[in-house]
């Protein structure tokens, strides 16, 4: 179990803030994947994956990165700080 | 040094008193106000950010900034939630023994709080709700530190 956590238009497309997941992924693409093959709203959310930027455990991280070990993992548009 | 993420107001001069203390010859400050760029229509700023997060990306862009340049002092104030046009969102100051490092510094954290810490802007208008995208010179501003 990983807890999965979305933030901005990411968040309203998936339709919710956090959730647990259970996962047999080894990396974060491979979780998205996962993800995609489960319902159309993380096919609208993960349709362009030039615009998803990934956190583990709030580290950034790039979607080859293995899962080994994390808690939670984030997943949000490019940041607008500032 | 500090780094405070949060929903209030802040005041600049309070802020300020004391920062840098004795040794700093220059502060430089910056702040962000929150700006109607669409003919007066923008109602608000909403601004989310990565609770969990926030606070830990901002120490690390600071300590950053603080390894490359020789800082007295060095503060980042974040806002988050719903701003009305012309409200701060933010502000950053550093203060140095001369005016170089100060700003160099200052353009730094700005650069890097863009499109290295974890908020994200809508905007709200008349229209409706629209998320602020980040801009491809957000990302190459980066490239020059």
């Amino acid at each position: 179990m990983i807890d999965v956590v979305y933030f901005a238009w990411v968040r309203e497309r998936v339709g919710l803030p956090k959730e647990q997941v259970e996962t047999s992924a080894t990396t974060v693409a491979g979780l998205i994947e996962e993800l995609r093959a489960r319902e159309e709203r993380y096919q609208l959310a993960f349709s362009d994956m030039s615009a998803i930027r990934v956190a583990l455990d709030q580290t950034l991280v790039d979607v080859d990165a293995p899962l080994a070990g994390a808690r939670e993992v984030a997943f949000f548009p490019p940041m607008t700080g500032g | 040094m500090s780094v405070r993420v949060q929903a209030e107001d802040f005041d600049m001069a309070h802020e300020l008193a004391g920062f840098g203390g004795s040794s700093a010859g220059a502060i430089v400050t910056f702040t962000g106000i929150v700006r109607d760029t669409k003919a007066a229509d923008l109602q608000a700023m909403e601004i989310e950010h990565y609770p969990a997060m926030t606070q830990s990306a901002l120490e690390a862009i600071e300590a950053d900034a603080r390894r490359r340049w020789s800082l007295d002092d060095c503060l980042i104030v974040h806002r988050f939630g719903r701003l009305r046009p012309a409200e701060r969102i933010m502000m950053v100051a550093t203060a140095s023994a001369h005016r170089a490092d100060a700003f160099a510094a200052a353009e730094f954290l700005m650069d890097y709080l863009k499109s290295r810490a974890p908020f994200w802007k809508k905007e709200i208008t008349r229209d409706g709700e629209v998320w602020v995208e980040s801009k491809a010179a957000d990302e190459t501003a980066l490239e020059r530190w």
